[in-house]
């Protein structure tokens, strides 16, 4: 157990690569957590997709030793972060788990639109914030400019920023030092009874459930039996332990200390993050307030390539929720792709990662349709159907009204791309709330339908942008809106995975385009196709595709069976990769690709 | 479990093919096996070519063979007495057929024509001249060596020499429209043949052409609905001269066909002899072999003199293969191919449901268990057997 004043806590907060796991990665080192032969770059990115994307998806905690100017050994929790949007759950969680933030800024890119959200969520759980200007080691830094912003846009005194090079390890011994003379020690009380926080979970193939914690009051000791309050069950503490960054065991965790146990818990949906632990018996009365759960905001389905992997694809499902329990699924069929799951996800980025592990730790080929968000449907009879699928949307004259999640989205962009930021917002039906500006760059503020910016909303503003644009959202509510349900017919038969809800002003384009789109995606057949968009009866686009006219390759290859015989099987393998529809085949990426739009 | 000799084969015949991998120039279309090489060694290619064939005979035991082919490259650069070395040993190996038709590729310069009169007596009765266009602009896009003119006389010689004459020509060319592409077939017709193979322009993505294409620098290439449309007005005019298709690029009068290529398409044995050559052959415990031999002309060449042969390792074929071999191949043909034969090779590869929309749909018909492509179905051929083969 270490003495309060010895302890700080602290989350690594940044826009997403202005390099939190290299300044992790610079602290462990300095502070000989791990032996230099033992260091690799972003250490903590431990995961297969954070190494391969670079990117942290997943907060990490370590605990190091550090010896201060003052003479004294101090414990410090770190918690890595991750930077992107989707993840924002995993940020906000980590800070309840601490009392100060490291923030980082990148002085070559200045405040960026997760800068600001990070700072807001910092201050909503009353931390002392460091400001943390990282890459002064390149040329393109501006580390004069970028205190100025932070001070301007932000509202913080940034006149004592840490100013360092994580990759070179300039700084790093006053950081360090700031971590200790700037953030606050830990309060809690070790006689009083046990109260501590369950900060996140998950599953290990040897350990079984871990569970991240923070003790509060009170000491956590290995054998004891404890409580979970929110559901009060009662389990036997097998392990007690710290990250450093492997799995150390301790004894004893002790107020202010983070760490982890093991208590033979089977699944990691036992377990609600933001509970409250205590011991089974003369435990705490006191629950902390817990966390707000995180919600899935965009669906889509997921169907096995092979229909004949449905089941793996379900265990493989399962498997993937024992470990991330933000992603639900539920069975569902499609009369064009048959069975699979429709899946909700925290983002899109969310929805590639698990797409991604399914389909490389599990070998299963996905399609993947449209990405949809819930639609409020509400009904003549009073009743409201939460629409996950626009398939199941239910027939016109039992509607009443539709509302539609809307979000705030802020963007930080160049002003030379604010006229094209600006058009692209209005394309999408978005309602300005704010523009100001930061020095040269302006923040934009917009109130918009998240069905228009799920899809490809983001790749569109990093290409109008040249990738100078930073964008952040959170939701805000429900509105109602002129929606319908737009369909698409393949050679006059619906295909319900085309299926999507509209705006009815922008239903024509989107219809016109979707069936651009699907002429070039499905091939010729033997004979003509139509395809048509239509909502309700009435058919808004139509294109043809006309029937193959030549296929045939007349030459001569005299006795070469062979070469005629593995170009027919190539072609059977391209074709296991379509979905036969009625009469048409369609290619699994259609399902997809086609709502692509250029604008 | 101890097989009976297969005697499927036996629906098509037995013929040997014998590749000469020898250009004098690369035609830009081209991704035959061919090569241009300064010189070639003729008298150890005649030998290595003559030592295959003991090789082959051994993997098919006694047979009599009823035609030989030999293709290219350009075989008619081959010395006459080389042509006549091989027909010998086929002879002694084999048996010849006292009515065996043996062809020849002959490529219509006058060099080649002088020989005409030695390939002939050196056995061969029957020549297909590659002729590709009838006028010089389009024979020089093509790469030919040859104008016209001289493919005329070329001609000519040829059919003093030889019983049977054929020539091949190359249409849907860059800029063709379907009048010219008309006009030519007519002057085809006019002189007087009973074959002629006439094939569609095909890119390949391994050939000049093809490197073109790609970065669309081949410029007036006809749409595919266009191909399609010159292909029906080929079989309009070859019909109404009486020289229907039998194969979707062949066309004669009755009893001229092609009787080697008949045996390709009614999927017979045939030995292939030569680098690059492929062969199916059925062994004497029944099995069908599909044979390969090494491609390049050198490796072919030293594997020859040093083993006896450029055989690969022989693929034995599954019923399965061989079913989906007949069918490809049979459904070339106008006369198409007999259900029962494919299915007593394996009797449930075949789409059922694909075979009833493709009779609805008018592209495939079925008479007295004789599954044919129809006349509308020919230019999509390769689509159909595409939903054929589940
Ligand atoms: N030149 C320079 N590059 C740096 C510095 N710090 C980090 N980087 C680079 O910036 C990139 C992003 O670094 P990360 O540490 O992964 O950033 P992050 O903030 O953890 O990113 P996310 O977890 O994805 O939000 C990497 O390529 C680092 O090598 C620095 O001080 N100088
Ligand atoms: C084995 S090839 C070559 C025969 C001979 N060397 C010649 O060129 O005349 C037989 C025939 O295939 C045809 N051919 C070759 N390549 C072709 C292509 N890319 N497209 C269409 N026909 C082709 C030509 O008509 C050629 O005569
Ligand atoms: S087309 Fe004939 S002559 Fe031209 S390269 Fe090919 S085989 Fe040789
Ligand atoms: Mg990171």
């Amino acid at each position: 157990m270490t003495d309060l004043s010895r302890i700080r806590n602290f989350s690594i907060v940044a826009h997403i690569d202005h390099g939190k796991s290299t300044l992790a990665d610079r602290l462990i080192q300095s502070t000989s957590t791990v032996a230099d032969r033992d260091m690799k770059a972003q250490l903590l990115d431990s995961m297969d997709i954070e190494r391969e994307r670079g990117i942290t998806i997943k907060a990490n905690t370590v605990r190091i030793d550090y010896t201060a100017n003052d003479g004294n050994a101090y414990v410090l929790n770190l918690i890595d972060t991750p930077g992107h949007v989707d993840f924002a759950y995993e940020v906000s969680r980590s800070m309840r788990a601490v009392e100060g933030s490291l923030l980082v800024v990148d002085a070559s890119q200045g405040v960026e639109a997760q800068t600001l959200a990070n700072v807001y969520q910092a201050i909503d759980a009353d931390h002392e914030i460091v400001p943390v200007l990282n890459k002064i080691d390149l040329p393109a830094a501006e580390p004069d400019r970028v205190k100025e912003q932070i001070e301007d846009v932000i509202g913080i005194d940034a006149s004592d920023a840490v100013m360092i090079s994580a990759k070179t390890g300039i700084g790093i011994p006053d950081v360090l030092e700031a971590i200790v003379t700037r953030l606050p020690a830990p309060t809690g009380d070790a006689t009083a009874p046990l109260k501590a926080m369950l900060v996140d979970s998950w599953y290990d193939a040897y350990l079984g459930v871990v569970v991240l914690v923070r003790v509060i009051d009170g000491t956590l000791k290995k054998g004891e039996r404890i409580r979970f309050m929110s559901n009060n069950t009662v389990h036997h503490v097998d392990r007690i332990g710290v990250f450093r960054p492997g799995m150390q065991p301790v004894d004893i965790l002790g107020p202010g200390e983070i760490g982890f146990l093991t208590a033979s818990i089977k699944e990691v949906r036992d377990t609600s993050v933001g509970d409250t632990i205590t011991t089974e018996k003369k435990g705490t009365e006191a629950m902390l307030p817990g966390f707000a759960p995180s919600i899935p905001v965009v669906f889509c389905g997921l169907f096995p390539v092979d229909s004949a992997e449905f089941e793996d694809l379900r265990d493989a499902i399962d498997k993937l929720r024992l470990n991330d329990a933000s992603f639900s699924s539920e069975m569902e069929t499609s009369a064009a792709l048959g069975f699979g799951f429709r899946c909700g996800f925290l983002g899109l980025l969310h929805l590639e990662v698990i797409r991604d592990r399914l389909e490389r730790e599990y070998d299963i080929e996905l399609i993947t349709t449209a990405p949809s968000v819930i639609y409020n449907v509400y009904m003549t009879d009073g009743s409201m159907i939460e629409l996950h699928n626009p398939a199941d949307m239910p027939d016109a004259v039992q509607v009443d009204r539709i509302e539609e999640p809307r979000i705030k989205a802020t963007i930080l962009v160049p002003d030379e791309y604010l006229g094209d930021v600006l058009k692209l917002c209005q394309d999408r039906r978005g309602v300005q709330l704010d523009l100001t500006y930061a020095g040269s760059r302006a923040m934009v503020v917009y109130d918009l339908p998240l069905n228009e910016v799920v899809f490809d909303f983001y790749d569109r503003l990093k290409s109008v942008t040249k990738g100078y644009a930073s964008f952040d959202y959170q939701m805000i509510g429900y509105q109602e809106d002129q929606l319908v349900k737009m369909q698409v017919l393949v050679n006059d038969e619906p295909v319900d995975a085309l299926s999507m809800m509209v705006h009815r002003t922008r239903a024509d384009a989107r219809g016109r385009v979707l069936c651009e789109k699907l002429k070039e995606l499905i091939p010729q057949h033997m004979f003509k196709i139509p395809i048509q968009a239509a909502i309700g009866g009435r058919i808004i686009a139509r294109e043809t595709i006309s029937a193959l006219r030549k296929d045939v390759t007349a030459k001569c290859y005299g006795g070469d069976a062979t070469r005629k015989r593995k170009l027919l099987d190539k072609q059977k393998a391209g074709k296991k990769k379509m979905r036969q529809f009625g009469r048409v085949e369609i290619p699994q990426e259609a399902f997809i690709n086609a709502l692509k739009m250029d604008s | 479990m101890s097989k009976v000799l297969s005697p499927d084969w036996r629906n098509g015949g037995f013929g040997v093919y014998v590749h000469w991998p020898f250009c004098q120039s690369k035609c830009p279309y081209c991704d035959f096996n061919s090569h241009v090489r300064r010189e070639v060694d003729h008298a150890a290619w005649r030998d290595a070519l003559c030592r295959e064939i003991d090789h082959a005979a051994a993997l098919s035991g006694p047979r009599r063979v009823d035609t030989v082919f030999f293709g290219g490259g350009t075989p008619s650069l081959m010395h006459p007495d080389t042509i006549a070395a091989i027909m010998q040993r086929i002879a002694t190996v084999w048996s010849l057929s006292p009515d065996a038709e043996v062809t020849l590729e002959a490529n219509p310069t006058s060099v080649e024509a002088g020989k005409f009169q030695g390939f002939r007596d050196a056995g061969i009765n029957r020549v297909s001249m590659g002729i590709q266009a009838l006028n010089d602009p389009d024979l020089k896009r093509l790469g030919r060596m040859h104008t016209a003119r001289e493919a005329m006389d070329a001609f000519d010689v040829a059919r003093r020499t030889f019983d049977r004459v054929s020539f091949d020509l190359i249409y849907a060319r860059q800029g063709q429209d379907r009048d010219a592409w008309k006009s030519e077939l007519n002057q085809a017709i006019n002189l007087g043949l009973d074959h002629l193979s006439l094939y569609q322009l095909t890119i390949e993505s391994t050939t000049r052409f093809g490197e073109l294409h790609a970065r669309g620098a081949l410029r007036g290439l006809p749409s595919d609905a266009h191909a399609s449309d010159m292909y029906f007005d080929t079989q309009e005019i070859m019909d109404a001269a009486g020289l229907s298709a039998y194969e979707i690029s062949n066309h004669a009068r009755a009893g001229a066909e092609s009787q080697h290529n008949l045996i390709y398409w009614r999927y017979g044995d045939y030995a292939g002899i030569g680098p690059g050559a492929h062969g199916r052959i059925t062994d004497g415990k029944g099995n069908r072999l599909a044979t390969e031999t090494l491609r390049m002309p050198e490796e072919w060449l030293n594997s020859a003199k040093t083993t006896g042969h450029g055989y690969l390792p022989t693929e034995e074929l599954t019923s399965h293969d061989q079913a989906v071999e007949c069918i490809l191949m049979g459904l070339r043909l106008s006369e198409g191919i007999n259900l029962e034969r494919v299915r007593r090779l394996d009797a449930n590869f075949l789409n059922e449901d694909a075979l009833v929309s493709l009779t609805d749909g008018g592209q495939v018909s079925v008479d007295a268990d004789q599954l044919k492509i129809t006349p509308r179905g020919r230019p999509i051929t390769n689509a159909i057997l595409r939903e054929l083969i589940a």
